[in-house]
């Protein structure tokens, strides 16, 4: 149930692609698969999706390309109207606002960034930052002092006057970042931000985005093709197949107690060793053992020294300094070399 | 059906007269018809009509206001504001520096050249004239297509409203233009201004909406989370980003208007176009010539200052940047106007020295003398005497056997042969020719069309003429593919030549059609031959260039795959290259088609005896029936070959995957 922290609320919601998807929905028997959907001439971009965003959470959608995250977030959004279900921010359900209201809505409390920019070519960086602000009627004054604070917030000062086309890839997704911070929101959606960007800027660019974060901690949703984004970044991660989504839960858990076949072969390639945190592996009633306790934020694998040569059945584990349990040492020494968890 | 149409034919002789023509009786009076429906719309209110006149009317003078304003500050007609006359070195010097703003000096030299030579050559009037009427119509035609882009664009049974008008609008002969234009507003510039820019909407309505509609929609999305209104969103989002389309129409409609200003001559509107067909008409080819050279720079200049503005970007500027600095095109325009305007108006009083005594010591004088305006004995045209050197050129013995020989050839082997041909065959039989290739091309609904149109067509009452109007433009075709495909081909073999191939040919295209008639009247007089090699010189142009554009749009892998498989060059010209350019070439002949219906309408004022001459006649009255009736069967019989060659090309790229 959504309790008081939850900022964004899914319930079963539906998005149909085809020519009469209200209608069809309706008339849909119960446990129809995305296959039988097809055959009958829809699209299932979301397929009955329950979640909750609670506030100051990182969500980190995944799933591979044609699976639906960008329809959901569109849904979140309302870029998309919903076919069936509700999804209420912060207490209202945004199917029900009128036009007015939505675009107070998007005006003050969500931002977006895309994947390939979605930067407006006729405007310079400064005034495609300042546009949110332009379009809600704030003074040139204002929005240019806002905007050129965002812009330095995001490094790229001394470009202000640029084109996007004059700017590389990396610095104009920052311009798309900068854009939607410029309003201060309280929902943040990302739209595989960074997967038109190099690798190696890409490491760079979420390495810049974990900094933001850190220092405006707001609701995300992130949304990501690529695993390791995903462990990089996330509170908690949604695995998406056809529409629906398949998992919903902690990198931790994902990887350790897989909920269906699919996310099982889709974490089989990682190194759960680097995901896996102490705390997690921690059993009740395990006895502390001797030895200094580890924390219970470290990965397993920066523990893999002490692991493979302790000696001891099971390791201490502490939390923010008091000891809260032990791990067994053959349940680290499992997800260490790959065993089955 | 082919095979009825043929077995006709060859019964003709015993054919009952009913079979081979369609009967007068039969003929529904289309034209009367039309009239009254017209009339109705047109006539008096107080008779109980539509009265549409008093509406156009009142736009005639707004309009009439507006062309004036433009006359007097252009060419110095007595009217508001009474500026009078800009001095040519002013025009000039401004649009030299704009071609500088937009491109680079290489177009302020043509922008500039351009108007210095109609300075000089003595034409300057007659191009201001010209100019004037571009300068109205195009913001016109610009803004009303622009608006009906947009509604087209934003609501679905519009654009289908619209979509086959259009596409009718693009066939339409410009006679079906002219009248109504004429019947509605006044003569003179006015109606000119109004079919111009009536002619020139539909390209502008179509960039538009497609413009709009590729806009990303992730750019979109951007808008809508920024809190856009419908409103914001189209004047922030769509528009801005929509801007190289909406660019490209601005482009299409200038040279449009171009083109039809030229053309307007037809109904009394005075300027470059109307000295042309004057000039050309009493065979003064030397003068023909210079006009012909003032428009061609004329649209080239146009075409490219409008080119470079839609490939211009926007470039920053460092922050500090003063004001002038910003914007120093506007600056250096501002001050060269102002400048070229004092220098102009000190020269007035100037001493006068004539062209014909310009020598080394006395061309300051000159020069000073001609800067407020170039006066009739200043002008540097050679006009008089290049009349009488091509009169020479064209009397030399050699010079008059060939053009004799070709056109003796060509009349009595070729066109006076395969017109009686075509004149010979029964209305029926062509009708049902026509829908088995439609048929066999398009399929179904093509084949349809064309039974359906043809029938029309015969209905109407002009079978002879439309037939000779289809010879004349089968024949230009025909010949164009001859000429055009081999060196298309030949051309395509490298990137650089192919590149200016189509260079040359986006130039061509520019120019306006009366220019094409100009070297074919040099050679061949005004004959049958005439007709068909200006035709054929216009309709190579799109043929040369879609050929070009289909071999070198084949893919790599494909020529190399055949090259691999020790293909020679004509195997893999043959089997690979021509194959799959086919769908663009096909095209690439539906414009010439298209092309060619156009100027064999124009072809008529050097003589011709299709439905052109016809349409003409119509021009001297207010028979907007007959006007339309013959119009209308141009119309049907280019949309059926437009219809099913479209059609083949879409399903035979489909088929290669090329879609
Ligand atoms: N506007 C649309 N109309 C029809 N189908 C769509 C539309 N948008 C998305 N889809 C379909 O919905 C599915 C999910 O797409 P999307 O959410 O973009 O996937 P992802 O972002 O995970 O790659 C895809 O099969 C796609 O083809
Ligand atoms: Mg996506």
């Amino acid at each position: 149930m959504p309790s008081e922290d939850t900022v964004i609320s899914c319930r079963n919601v539906w998005k149909l692609f085809g020519p009469h998807p209200e209608k069809f929905l309706k008339s849909m028997p119960d446990g129809m698969g995305y296959d039988e959907i097809a055959v009958a001439g829809y699209i299932a971009g979301v397929k009955d999706v329950t979640l909750d965003v609670s506030r100051g959470e990182m969500l980190v959608i995944m799933g591979l390309s044609g699976s639906g995250k960008s329809t959901l977030v569109r849904c979140l959004s309302r870029l998309h109207e919903i076919t069936g279900g509700t999804v209420e921010v912060e207490g209202t359900d945004i199917g029900g606002l009128s036009e007015r209201d939505l675009i107070e809505l998007r005006r003050n409390k969500m931002g977006m960034v895309f994947q390939s920019f979605g930067l407006l070519p006729h405007r310079t960086v400064l005034e495609n930052v300042a546009f949110p602000l332009e379009m809600r009627g704030q003074d040139r004054h204002a929005r240019r002092a806002r905007a050129l604070e965002v812009v330095k917030l995001v490094g790229l000062e001394g470009r202000e006057e640029y084109f996007p086309r004059e700017l590389s890839g990396g610095q104009q997704q920052r311009v798309g970042i900068a854009r939607s911070l410029a309003i201060e929101p309280d929902i943040w959606f990302l739209d595989e931000p960074f997967s038109a960007l190099d690798p190696l800027i890409r490491r760079e660019m979420q390495d810049e985005f974990l900094r933001l974060q850190e220092m405006l901690g707001k609701t995300i949703v992130f949304i990501t093709h690529d695993f390791d984004e995903a462990l990089r970044l996330a509170d908690r991660i949604a695995i998406m197949k056809n529409g629906a989504v398949e998992q919903i839960d902690t990198p931790d858990q994902i990887v350790l107690n897989p909920a269906t076949e699919y996310v099982a072969k889709f974490t089989e390639e990682i190194d759960k060793s680097r995901v896996v945190h102490a705390g997690v592996l921690v059993e009740e009633g395990a006895h502390p053992a001797g030895g200094d306790p580890v924390d219970a934020g470290a990965t397993i694998q920066s523990l893999a020294r002490r692991i493979v040569n302790d000696s001891a059945d099971t390791i201490p584990v502490a939390r923010d300094g008091k000891v809260i349990g032990a791990m067994p040492r053959a349940k680290a020494l499992n997800v260490l070399l790959g065993g089955a968890g | 059906m082919l095979g009825v149409a043929v077995l006709l034919t060859v019964l003709r002789p015993w054919l009952p007269a009913g079979l081979v023509r369609i009967p007068e009786a039969w003929l529904l009076p289309w034209r009367d018809w039309i009239d009254v429906a017209f009339e109705f719309i047109r006539g008096d209110r107080e008779e109980g009509r539509f009265g549409l006149i008093y509406i156009t009317r009142a736009l005639s003078g707004g309009l009439e206001f507006i062309l004036d304003a433009v006359a007097n500050v252009l060419y110095g007609k007595h009217r508001w504001p009474r500026i009078e006359q800009l001095p040519w070195p002013v025009i000039t010097g401004c649009m030299a520096v704009l071609g500088y703003a937009l491109g680079c000096w290489r177009l302020a030299l043509l922008a500039g050249g351009t108007f210095l030579w109609a300075a000089l050559i003595g034409q300057w009037d007659l191009t201001m004239e010209t100019m004037s009427v571009i300068a109205v119509a195009a913001p016109f035609a610009f803004t009303i297509g622009g608006l009906l882009g947009i509604w087209s664009w934003k609501s679905k049974r519009v654009e289908e409203t619209i979509k086959p008008l259009l596409l009718v609008m693009q066939v339409l002969p410009f006679f079906s233009y002219l009248l109504p234009a004429v019947i509605f507003f006044k003569v003179g510039p006015t109606a000119a201004t109004v079919a111009t820019i009536a002619y020139a909407l539909p390209p502008m309505i179509l960039m538009t909406t497609l413009g709009l509609k590729k806009v990303s929609p992730e750019v979109i999305e951007a808008g809508k989370m920024s809190g856009c209104s419908s409103w914001q969103m189209l004047r922030h989002v769509y528009i801005p980003s929509a801007r190289t389309e909406i660019m490209v129409g601005l482009n299409q409609v200038i040279m449009l208007c171009l083109a039809m200003v030229v053309l307007t001559a037809a109904i009394g509107m005075p300027g470059l176009g109307a000295k042309l067909l004057a000039m050309m008409g009493s065979f003064k080819l030397g003068r023909s010539l210079e006009i012909g050279i003032t428009i061609v720079l004329l649209a080239v200049t146009l075409d490219r200052l409008s080119k470079a503005w839609v490939v211009k970007q926007p470039e920053h500027f460092e922050k500090g940047t003063p004001w002038w600095r910003r914007n120093i095109y506007l600056v250096v325009g501002i001050a060269s106007f102002v400048g070229l305007y004092l220098l102009s108006w000190v020269s007035q009083g100037l001493s006068n020295v004539n062209f014909e005594d310009l020598t080394w010591s006395n061309a300051h004088q000159y020069a000073g003398g001609v800067l407020d305006e170039v006066k009739r004995k200043q002008s540097m045209t050679q006009g008089r005497a290049l009349d009488g050197q091509i009169k020479q050129f064209l009397a030399f013995d050699w010079v008059q056997s060939t053009t004799y020989a070709i056109r003796y050839f060509f009349n009595n082997f070729i066109l006076i042969p395969s017109e009686k041909a075509l004149l010979f065959v029964p209305t029926p039989a062509v009708i049902l020719a026509v829908t088995a290739l439609a048929l066999g091309l398009g399929g179904f609904w093509p084949g349809l069309l064309a039974l359906v149109f043809f029938c029309i067509v015969a209905e109407f009452g002009y079978w002879d003429r439309a037939m000779l109007t289809l010879h004349s433009v089968f024949m230009a075709t025909f010949f164009a593919f001859l000429f055009g495909a081999p060196l298309a081909v030949w051309a395509a073999r490298h990137e650089a030549r192919a590149r200016r191939l189509i260079l040359l040919c986006d130039t061509f295209q520019t120019f306006p059609s009366y220019v094409y008639l100009l070297p074919a009247v040099m050679l061949f007089g005004i004959s049958p031959v005439t007709v068909i090699i200006s035709i054929l010189i216009y309709t190579m142009v799109p043929v040369m260039r879609y050929t070009v554009e289909g071999l070198r749009g084949v893919p790599a892998e494909m020529v190399e795959a055949a090259e691999m498989s020790g293909a020679t060059r004509s195997q893999k010209l043959w089997k690979v290259q021509i194959p799959l350019a086919m769908p663009t070439i096909a095209v690439g002949l539906n414009q010439a088609l298209v092309f060619a219906f156009f100027m064999v309408i124009i072809a008529e004022f050097i003589g011709t005896r299709d439905l052109g001459q016809e349409m003409r006649k119509t021009l001297a009255g207010t028979h907007l029936g007959w006007n339309f009736v013959l119009g209308f069967s141009v119309v049907f019989m280019a949309l059926t070959f437009d219809i099913a060659i479209n059609a083949w090309a879409e399903r035979r790229r489909k088929i290669l995957g090329l879609a």
